[in-house]
């Protein structure tokens, strides 16, 4: 009982994390960038839905819709003014100014909505189910999460694979110049990938806040960071394999938790990590790099 | 062209420093004029911001009281907070510059690890420190170094103790934040007391600042262990995630913290019926009756957010009250310097009592610890309540 | 004697000019500290600006010269920082000469931190890009992970491990606690000053710019620029990548050993020892230049007292220190500046002077 509990919580974190690591994994795999503001976007995306929803008393759907199109024109703005300047500049200067922009945006909150946490209000209204009298209890917000993360990657990924702009964009992520001379337009893919990918985290935000109710302007560093692992983790640039590798992660970490320390569990988090990268380099379902000569 | 910009900005630099040090100067001659200087260190921002602010604000008031009534010995007071973002290394450059301001007396650091630091400093300089809410024991092991709050151990002994005498339960579970110096504190020293006080711990669970958002599995096992009670010796933006989940997950037991849950109810937007029947120990309540607590609560209502309004605001509040009750009974005056100020206050420490919003008749001794008594208060409708 | 100045080689050009900056730097200390013109801040600030320079530039060999991104340099510095701090405690009242004790702490410090460094070196071989930058924060991670539940005790029986609480080390009353899991470690003596400090930092670029100038850094770089090719001409891949790993992991631990023995208290976070801060010192390597040492110096100096020399603006110092980093990365990085900068280079200006100047004389 106690391990199914474990799993459903561990599924429940992993899929906030998968929806995270999805936000990294695309936009790596089209503007080859880590974009390390993200994990701040779900912070912003919380702080949103908590404005709109608990301080200005709208229906909580109107908070979600919101919040996320709040999300999508910050990312695509964050884009078009801090990234897309950089488009040939190093990598590690790309790195550095997505680094300046998650400084930016966590001051920004920290002046705007303050240094405490706030509570957050469930967007959810689903009753939790008790399993076999109370031994076993699963949360409304347990169950959304899992049910929209599932949804939102199958759409994602008939997106990716079936539409028109979803093969642009794989064509765009497989050779950036082949794609723009088959008159694809780049950079308006790019600006999509961005505007999907910070629309995901913004459904991610609302889902940890909901599930873990605080919100302050460092909500989304943490999460942030152990969607990228995950992200890497599944092999990085591959959709499924962000899904993997999210889920997978919040699973480890939620029995490392039950089981061993709650006090090491990131520590074996990490440790997983490593063993899996030592025996497949590029990740569980990364594409073996085949070296030129 | 690379070089020399690279040059120019070294030269800029180095310039701005040479500039900061005249400054410095003028101010360090400015020291003559009549005015006493209070420094403040606390975390403004970053994820401990909350308390920094919180203590930095009460200080803030505490003087602007103090001047509006005349000042200490009809000297005006001069109050400087800067930002140490809960860092040690920062802690001690926020020292510095106010070393260069012409401090006389410190008020910080706020959070512990960065007053173990600073306190060396000071203490190097005889520069007089009270730290509002520094708890680790190292905090104030210097002569020069006093307290507002309670120490860690005293906390953890006091909350055994209370928990065993009233016969609250026998059985408990901690949750504590491992990576926290402040909740390992009142941990260790719980554990210890709760053996001599015979009550059985039957889960010890903790987290760490990485992971202090999913708490499900710590409830789990907490669930299984069968306890009564879970003591929780965390802060407030924890403790409301963990009674949310706890819900959540059907776990229905009581709860006890210490003064590190005071502000649980203020937690904008917090469903305070999570909270009902939440006890704990804190020297401060901002419910409370008597009057020194509601001048202070009116006070800080009418010039700061509702939200950092704790414990932190009435020990830095308290701070500032208890330098002032010091300086004046060692006869402070303007020209004195500050290593001068220092050994005065030092010793009329020893020899004053105050009553402040977060006890009364508080006194200390040379070890820099106060002498007050816990109020446990119990949370019933959404409000503290004195259980005593 | 003008001849002998043109033969001189552009690397030991390069490097001289290095020193020279760095000297009249310290100069301008000297004299300032002599003449009472220096501010407790600017005072405060000398060590742990040398440690930075020392962190950029050691993490600069990893970055710069072997090519590779690492996002736990400050899991080394970890290292260096607990291992002296324990040695320094645990031998204060035994060796009571600083002028013994700190170089022995330096020396501990140094080594451990190198011991991590090849045993991360090892994974680090088989792996690329990406995946190589997220085992380096993992193994930053997991160290600052153990190092906070970490209880190290002595007392008369010898040394006592627990992982758990001070409690469960069962020291003899007599024991001492020295590593107190989330609280770290306090009371190390304050063994670091400035001239160590400098002469570490002079150590390090001396070290550094032999590295790049000798024949070992010159197949390190080729093996970033094509490292099949460097295979093929029979460069020992493994060798170098764990030698340049050992040594900036070396460097690292001794930066970590003078800001321990700067600060009376010494814990592991986010903001010291976790990923913070080795983005902190990535971003001083980028800001400085990608390979350049003398970059990663100069920027170490200007971000270790930028956000001080911000504190006037109060609540928007982080604000403005975020949007004035993203402003120098845009500045220096993007096309359009470019473009716009050489166009408005003092260089050309002065050429396109000199050649005026040069016609007029004709």
């Amino acid at each position: 009982m106690n391990f199914l509990s474990f799993l459903i919580s561990g599924v429940s974190l992993g899929g906030i994390y998968a929806l995270i690591a999805l936000g990294y994994t695309m936009v790596y795999g089209i503007a080859k960038m880590l974009n390390f503001a993200h994990g701040d976007v779900i912070m912003i995306g919380g702080y949103m839905a908590y404005t709109l929803c608990s301080t200005m008393g709208m229906n909580p759907m109107i908070g979600v819709i919101g919040s996320v199109a709040v999300c999508t024109l910050l990312g695509v703005t964050i884009e078009r003014f801090a990234y897309k300047p950089l488009r040939t500049a190093a990598p590690l200067a790309v790195l550095i100014t997505a680094i300046g922009v998650s400084y930016l945006l966590q001051n920004l909150a920290l002046l705007i909505f303050g240094s405490a946490a706030k509570s957050f209000t469930s967007v959810v209204s689903i009753k939790g189910i008790s399993l076999f009298d109370g031994e076993l209890v699963v949360s409304g917000e347990t169950l959304v999460t899992i049910v929209v993360s599932v949804v939102i990657m199958i759409a994602l990924t008939l997106f990716v694979n079936k539409t028109k702009p979803g093969r642009a964009m794989r064509a765009v992520s497989e050779d950036k110049g082949a794609a723009q001379l088959m008159g694809v337009n780049v950079n308006a893919t790019i600006a999509l990938t961005f505007a999907i990918g910070s629309a995901l985290a913004a459904v991610a935000g609302l889902l940890l806040c909901s599930s873990y109710p605080s919100l302050s302007p460092y909500t989304g560093a943490m999460p942030g960071i152990k969607a990228f692992t995950a992200a890497v983790f599944g092999g990085i640039g591959s959709i499924p394999g962000a899904m993997i590798g999210g889920i997978l992660l919040g699973i480890i970490e939620n029995l490392s938790k039950g089981y061993i320390s709650t006090e090491l569990s990131d520590a074996i988090v990490f440790s997983i990590l490593i063993i899996i990268l030592l025996v497949k380099p590029t990740g569980i379902l990364g594409k073996k790099i085949s070296e030129k000569v | 062209m690379k070089k020399i910009i690279a040059l120019l900005l070294s030269a800029i630099l180095v310039l701005v420093c040479f500039a900061s040090c005249g400054s410095t100067e003028e101010a360090g001659n400015a020291n003559d004029e009549a005015v006493i200087r209070i420094g403040g260190i606390g975390p403004l921002t970053g994820d401990a911001s909350v308390y920094g602010t919180a203590a930095m604000n009460g200080a803030q008031l505490a003087v602007n009281e103090i001047n509006a009534a005349g000042g200490i010995n009809g000297i005006k007071v001069e109050f400087r907070a800067e930002d140490d973002v809960h860092d040690a290394e920062k802690s001690v450059n926020a020292y510095n510059i106010l070393k260069d301001w012409g401090m006389d007396a410190l008020v910080g650091t706020v959070t512990s690890n960065p007053c173990i630091a600073v306190k060396d400093e000071a203490a190097n300089d005889n520069i007089f420190l009270l730290t509002p809410s520094g708890t680790a024991v190292e905090c104030i092991d210097v002569p020069n170094a006093f307290r507002v709050c309670f120490s860690d151990p005293n906390q953890g002994v006091a909350s055994a103790d209370y928990i065993a005498d009233n016969a609250i339960a026998t059985k408990i579970a901690v949750i504590y934040n491992s990576s926290d110096a402040y909740s390992t504190g009142i941990y260790e020293k719980f554990n210890a007391q709760a053996g001599v006080k015979g009550l059985e711990i039957v889960a010890a669970e903790s987290f760490t600042a990485d992971t202090k958002t999913d708490f499900s599995a710590q409830i789990q096992n907490i669930k299984n262990s069968g306890a009564e009670l879970v003591f929780l010796p965390i802060y407030c933006q924890e403790a409301s995630l963990i009674l949310n989940q706890a819900k959540q997950a059907g776990l229905s037991v009581k709860f006890f913290g210490c003064d590190g849950l005071d502000g649980i109810l203020s937690i904008e937007n917090f469903d305070t019926s999570l909270a009902e029947g939440v006890m704990l120990l804190t020297p401060f309540s901002k419910d409370a009756q008597d009057e020194a607590t509601q001048n202070f609560v009116k006070a800080y209502r009418e010039n700061y957010d509702e939200e950092t309004l704790n414990q932190f605001a009435a020990d830095g509040y308290d701070a500032v009250y208890i330098i002032k009750a010091a300086a004046e009974k060692a006869g402070i005056t303007a020209d004195m310097s500050a290593s001068e100020i220092c050994d005065a206050l030092k010793v009329a420490m020893t020899e004053i009592s105050v009553d402040g919003v977060t006890g009364e008749g508080i006194t200390w001794t040379a070890d820099g610890e106060p002498s007050k008594a816990p109020k446990a208060v119990i949370i019933k409708d959404g409000v503290y309540t004195s259980m005593d | 004697m003008k001849k002998n100045i043109k033969a001189v080689k552009p690397a030991t050009k390069t490097s001289l000019i290095t020193y020279a900056i760095v000297a009249v730097l310290f100069l301008i200390v000297i004299i300032m500290d002599a003449t009472g013109a220096m501010s407790s801040l600017f005072r405060g600030l000398l060590v742990p600006i040398c440690t930075y320079a020392i962190l950029a530039v050691s993490l600069n060999l990893v970055v710069g010269i072997l090519g590779e991104l690492s996002l736990g340099h400050a899991g080394f510095m970890c290292v260096g920082a607990y291992a002296s701090a324990f040695f320094s405690v645990l031998t204060e009242d035994t060796i009571t000469n600083a002028w013994i004790r700190f170089p022995l702490a330096l020396i501990i410090g140094g080594i451990s931190a190198a011991i991590f460094g090849i045993i991360i070196g090892i994974p680090v071989l088989r792996l690329k890009g990406d995946y190589l930058a997220i085992v380096t924060l993992a193994f930053g991670e997991i160290i600052k992970n153990i190092v906070t539940v970490l209880y190290v005790g002595i007392d008369s029986k010898g040394l006592h491990f627990s992982a758990e609480s001070s409690m469960a080390l069962g020291l003899e009353p007599d024991g001492k606690n020295i590593i107190k899991g989330a609280l770290g470690i306090t009371g190390m003596p304050k063994d670091s000053n400035f001239y160590i400090a400098f002469a570490i930092l002079l150590v390090t670029l001396i070290v550094a710019y032999n590295l790049v100038n000798s024949r070992s850094g010159r197949a390190i770089m080729s093996i970033r620029d094509n490292r099949i090719a460097a295979e093929s001409i029979g460069i020992n891949v493994t060798k170098y990548k764990l030698i340049v790993f050992a040594l900036s992991a070396f460097f690292a631990g001794l930066a970590g050993v003078l800001y321990s023995h700067n600060l009376s208290s010494l814990t592991a976070n986010t903001n010291n020892f976790g990923y913070n801060m080795s983005i902190l010192i990535l971003v001083i390597v980028v800001l400085g230049g990608i390979g350049s040492i003398r970059g990663s110096v100069i920027s170490a100096i200007i971000l270790t007292a930028l956000p001080e020399l911000l504190r006037s603006v109060k609540e928007y110092r982080m604000l403005v220190y975020a949007i004035v980093l993203i402003a120098m990365m845009i500045f220096n990085n993007s096309e359009k500046t470019k473009n716009l900068r050489s166009s408005i280079s003092l260089k050309k200006f002065a050429e396109a002077k000199l050649k005026t100047r040069k016609g007029g004389t004709k």
